[in-house]
Parts: C-alpha cells; structure tokens; sequence
C-alpha cells in the first residue's frame, strides 16, 4: 500500500479536534480576503499598521534586523534578508524555489496531529522559511509579523526555519491584529530544525483582540550540541489560545529552554504548555513558565519525557492569582524512561502574599506600589542566551501588560 | 521622640500587648529583653503598623503624633524604620531595587552610595540577587541593616539582629547598627532612638544601650541598666524577674 500523502492525511483529520483545549467550529471563519500590495521597507507601513507591529516588537525602522517578513492577512507584503548567509521568503516561494524542502515539511509537526494541523494544509496562507546557511551567524534578530486585518478572518500559515550546521539565528516573531478587528482566527504551524552545533533564539509576542482565537502548532527537532531556546509572551487579551510546542532533543549535547510569561483578562482562555523530549545522551531541557489570572482562565502545562541515560530537565511553573473569578490550573508532569535521568519540577500557584506586600511598604511603597513592584518581580523571568535588544522587546511587551493588570 | 501609652493589642482573640508603656527619647537606645512569646516583636509590629495587630486600647505618638491609624507605609515615610526578625523572600525583586525603593522614597537615590552601603556590610554578591531568597541567617540580618542604611529613618526598630550572625560578622553588625544610630555623635546631638531586640545580648557588646526593658506576657514589667537585667537574667532567669515583681 503506498503512503499517504500529507494533502491525504490532512483530508482524513479535518474533523479531528486538538486533544486539549475549547474546539473551534472552523467554519464560522471566512477565507477570503483582498490582496494587499507589497513594500520595499516596512517604513512604508501606515502608523496604525506600524504602531501594532512596534507593540510585538517590530522594529519598524529595521536599523537592527537582519532580515523582516511582513505577512498581512494573506498577503507576504514584504520578505528581505539585509546580511549574507539567511533566506528570508515565502514557505511557498521555499517550496517552489528547494526540491528538498519537502524533506522538512510535516516532520516536527504531523499533518494529522488535529483539524488545526488539517487546515494549515489544505488552505495553508503562506508563512515564512527561514534559513540560515552553514556557520552563518546573524549580527541581529530577524523578524517577522503575522497581521490580520479582517474582522472574521482565518489566517493559516506554516512556517519552516532551518538553522544549518554551525549557524547562530536570532528571531523575533509578532503576531497581531489591526485595532478594528475582534474576531478571528490564526493557526500556525511552525517547524524548527536546529542542525548540529547551531544555536536558534526565538522570541514570540502575541497581541490579539478579545475574540480572536488562536491555536500554534510548533515543533522542534535539536541536533547534536545544538541550542532552542523559546520566549514567549501574551499579555493581551484572547478569546480563546492553546498550544503545546514540543522539541525533540535527538542529538547528543542539544540544549532546550522554553520561557513562557501569560496574562489572562477576564474573558480570556489560555491553554498553554510545552513539552521535550529527551533522546539523546547529555540533553538537557528546562521550561520556565509565569502565568498571572485577572479573572481569566489559565492552564498551563509542562511535559518532560526522558528516554535515555544521562539527560536531565527541569520544569518551574509558577502562577498568580490577582482575582477571584480568575482560575489556574498547572499541570507539570515529568516522565522518565529509564533509570539515571535527572528530572525535576516545582510549581506554585497562589495570590501575592500579603507578608510580602508589607515588607515592601516598610520600606515606605505604598500597598500599590508594593504590589506592582511584585508582579514585576513575578514577571521578570531570567531569560539568558539572547541579544540584549531582544530582552528589551520582551520587558516592553511585558510591563505593556502590566498596565492593564495594576 | 516615640511615647507608647497603655497599649493593648490583639491577634483575631488572642491578647499580645497588655498595657504597655514606654518612653523613647531623641538619642536613646533600649533594649528588649523577654522570653519567647512574650509580646517584644509583636510590640516592634504593632509599631510599625501591620494589620493583624490590632490595637484595643492606647496610643503610640510619634514625634508628638499619634500614627494609630496610619498605615505602614505612612510610618515608614515618618521615619519609622525596622529590621526584621524574618523578612520574606520576595521573588524576582533585588536586594538592589530593595535599596533603590529605600532611598527613593527619602528623595535621594544615589547609585554609588548602594555599592558603598553593600560593601560595607559585605553584602556586594547579595546586590543581584532576589531578596532574602536563598540568603543565609547572617546575610538577612546583614541585608535588613543595608535597607535602613538606605531608608535612614529617625527611629530604629532591630528585631533580633544578632541572631544567626557568626562572630566575625557581629562586629560589623554592631558598628553600622553604632552609625545607624549616631553613637558616633555626643548623646545630646544624635538625633535618631533606638528599640533593640535581643535575645541572648551578645549585640550589647558591640551597641552601648542606655536602657533595658524586660517583657513578659505581653507587658513591660521592668527596666533598668541593661548589662544589669542581662545579668539578672542570666543568673535568675525571667521566672526570678517575675519573682522579683511579686
């Protein structure tokens, strides 16, 4: 019997919904959009679009990017590289332009995986590719920004980026929508392959409207002494997002770390987790995550699986609880295959301690100040291993949201 | 510079301070002597404001100000300082933003004086870390002493600050809690007061107190030469002080 294709597999899972999370009826969202023209810079960008992007850390001058990819709806606005050795295009150029992007399409992610994965393929919206060459090492972040303009949209994109043996990427990936859009919905499949001795910092912001769902689907496949490291922050309101990254550490050495940082309004459902696999001796992995309720709902979930000797992984999963109607749910597990794997987690879920409030008005913070002074404690998440600039996109995103919490 | 009159406190039902008077003036030191359980870090957390306690009876004037109502914060920035017994640790704020807090609140945040400050109380590896977080006994005390030297309020509140301090620290323990307290300056020139508590009195050979009060169960039964009580209750121990009343 031949194999199935991932167009065949897709039509077998359109009905298929994700094993977690709230189930979309993916009808109630149209396809259909005009075609946006393209850009030379991102400059040319009108100041509504610009000040949206800026909020998931654009930088709309690109005097610090190596690259920008600029997809509107359906439309790839715009796709440069300014430095040697990184691609920069349309997964859908990729696929025409490299017989053996196929070879990576569908591998860290299966086609199959839910009607989510099911539709990326079968109504798939571009995305981005992209590469850095062998021992190229970018100077900046690329960046790219995934903007819905239509109320009601679906917006179905598949990304691929490929770090290639020796390689250093930096990216920094915004999604959001233009301020008159409520609803909508955004899936996107990302695949990751970080080749031996590489190193691949991605850095994501979300910025979507009240209802507006969205639902990633990203895989990560880390070859020998290789390095993933993932940031992720949405402070900003969301109907409803769930997503699980996954990366598998199949190389001897790969080195894994997943940052997650959620606020959830009232009104805002976030199931949000990430999980490794530890396959090859000497891996390791450490998912960090920070989740703060102000009436919404938040699961957030952790999964470590070691398969071999020799690996060792740890999970912290820490949870605050700033309103009544606010609820979180943590969910770490650690799965240990056979014997001499070091792994470990701690979680803790509770409200600011009030002893803690006061130590701080001691030292004359009123009870406000005090308890603003820690949520931003909270919040501030150790993030090592990326380019300063880039810490300074995820504090802005971050304290962008705390305004809304104090 | 603080009067505390006939203040009796509760915790929900249960009775703390009963009836405690206390004079501090302008350049005194006291210290707090009395057995576990007997009211003294109640006493220092009634003054500086925490809720729970909760106040039946009395007044605590501060400057000639009553401060019954005001809340922690509003003490502080009257100059009301205190050093924890146990401070909390505080995830993800630094001893460093701590001090920045401290000074900016007084108006005169100064980067290089934080460095001089910490090095002074050996604490320059703490400056980075999360607040109290992993610090050991002698590090807290050494760090609760940092934030007053950044805060610089009138009246100084110790609670047990010679606890857990290893003999080599303690010296420098006392001399910053000296300069905390102007003992450097004539007795008629200092302009700050201090309360002490002290367990086992190993601070009074570093601090020179002018007073010693003894608490038990809740009230100041008595008070005198300090070395004088620590004697008395070294040999007659806090059953013998209550003797004594009887």
């Amino acid at each position: 019997m031949s194999k199935l294709s991932a167009g065949e597999m897709a039509k077998k899972a359109v009905k298929k919904p994700s094993a977690i999370g709230p189930d979309i009826d993916l009808n109630a969202y149209s396809a259909e959009v005009k075609e946006h023209g393209k850009i030379q810079r991102l400059k040319e960008l009108s100041g509504e679009v610009k000040e949206k992007a800026i909020s998931v850390g654009v930088d709309a001058e690109e005097a610090c990017r190596s690259g920008s990819f600029f997809q509107m709806d359906h439309s790839v606005i715009l796709s440069s590289a300014y430095q040697k050795g990184i691609e920069v295009m349309s997964s859908t150029e990729a696929l025409k332009k490299y017989d053996w992007l196929s070879d990576y399409w569908w591998k860290a992610v299966n086609v199959d995986a839910d009607k989510y994965t099911a539709q990326a393929e079968l109504k798939q919206n571009h995305g981005y590719f992209l590469r850095t060459l062998p021992r190229a090492k970018v100077e900046f972040p690329l960046q790219a920004c995934l903007y819905m303009t239509r109320d009601g949209l679906a917006q179905n994109v598949h990304n691929i980026i490929i770090a290639e043996e020796g390689s250093e990427l930096h990216i920094i990936t915004g999604c959001t929508t233009a301020p008159k859009v409520r609803t909508g919905l955004h899936i996107g499949v990302s695949e990751f392959y970080v080749k031996k001795n590489a190193m691949v910092t991605f850095t994501m912001i979300h910025n979507w409207a009240e209802d507006v769902e969205v639902r990633p689907r990203t895989g990560t496949i880390v070859e020998d002494n290789s390095i993933f490291l993932s940031n992720y922050v949405c402070m900003k309101p969301v109907k409803t997002l769930q997503m699980y990254p996954t990366a598998y550490c199949v190389g001897e050495g790969a080195t894994v770390r997943f940052n997650t940082i959620l606020f959830a309004r009232e009104g805002s459902n976030m199931d949000v987790g990430s999980r490794v696999f530890l396959r090859a001796r000497g891996s390791r992995a450490e998912l960090v995550s920070r989740a703060i309720t102000g009436g919404g709902d938040i699961v957030t979930r952790g999964h470590l699986i070691g398969e071999v000797p020799g690996i060792k992984a740890h999970l912290e999963c820490r949870g605050l609880i700033l309103s009544e109607k606010g609820r979180i749910h943590a969910i770490p597990e650690l799965e240990g295959k056979v014997n001499n794997v070091d792994m470990s987690h701690e979680a803790a879920v509770g409200k600011i301690a009030e002893e803690e409030i006061q130590y701080l008005m001691a030292r004359g913070l009123s009870s406000e100040e005090a308890t603003s002074a820690i949520i931003r404690g909270f919040l501030d998440v150790e993030i090592k291993g990326i380019p300063e600039h880039l810490k300074r996109e995820i504090r802005k995103a971050v304290s962008m949201g705390e305004e809304r919490l104090m | 510079m603080i009067e505390i009159k006939n203040l009796t406190v509760s915790i929900e039902d249960k009775r703390v301070l009963n009836d405690v008077n206390l004079y501090i003036a302008q350049g005194e030191t006291i210290v707090l002597l009395g057995p576990n359980g007997s009211g003294k870090t109640s006493l220092l957390n009634t003054i500086i404001g925490i809720p729970e306690y909760r106040v039946e009876s009395g007044r605590i004037l501060f400057s000639g100000k009553d401060i019954i109502g005001l809340t922690i914060d509003e003490r502080a920035r009257l100059g009301i300082g205190i050093a924890f017994q146990r401070p909390p640790a505080v995830r993800g704020v630094k001893l460093k933003d701590m001090l920045r807090i401290c000074m900016e609140k007084r108006g005169d945040f100064d980067e290089e004086k934080i460095n001089e400050f910490a090095q002074k109380l050996n604490l320059l590896s703490c400056l980075d870390r999360d607040i109290n977080l992993g610090f050991s006994g002698g590090e807290i005390k050494r760090s609760e002493l940092l934030q007053l030297l950044a805060q610089n309020p009138g009246f100084i509140m110790l609670d047990e600050p010679d606890s857990g301090v290893d003999l080599v620290n303690i010296n420098l323990v006392g001399r910053v809690i000296n300069e905390l307290l102007e003992k450097e300056k004539m007795a008629s020139k200092r302009t700050k007061a201090g309360l002490i508590i002290t367990h086992a009195g190993y601070i009074l050979d570093y601090v020179n107190a002018d007073r010693g009060c003894i608490m038990v169960n809740g009230t100041v039964i008595c008070s005198g030469n300090p070395r004088d009580l620590l004697e008395d209750i070294r040999t007659k121990g806090y059953e013998g002080c209550v003797r004594c009343l009887n």
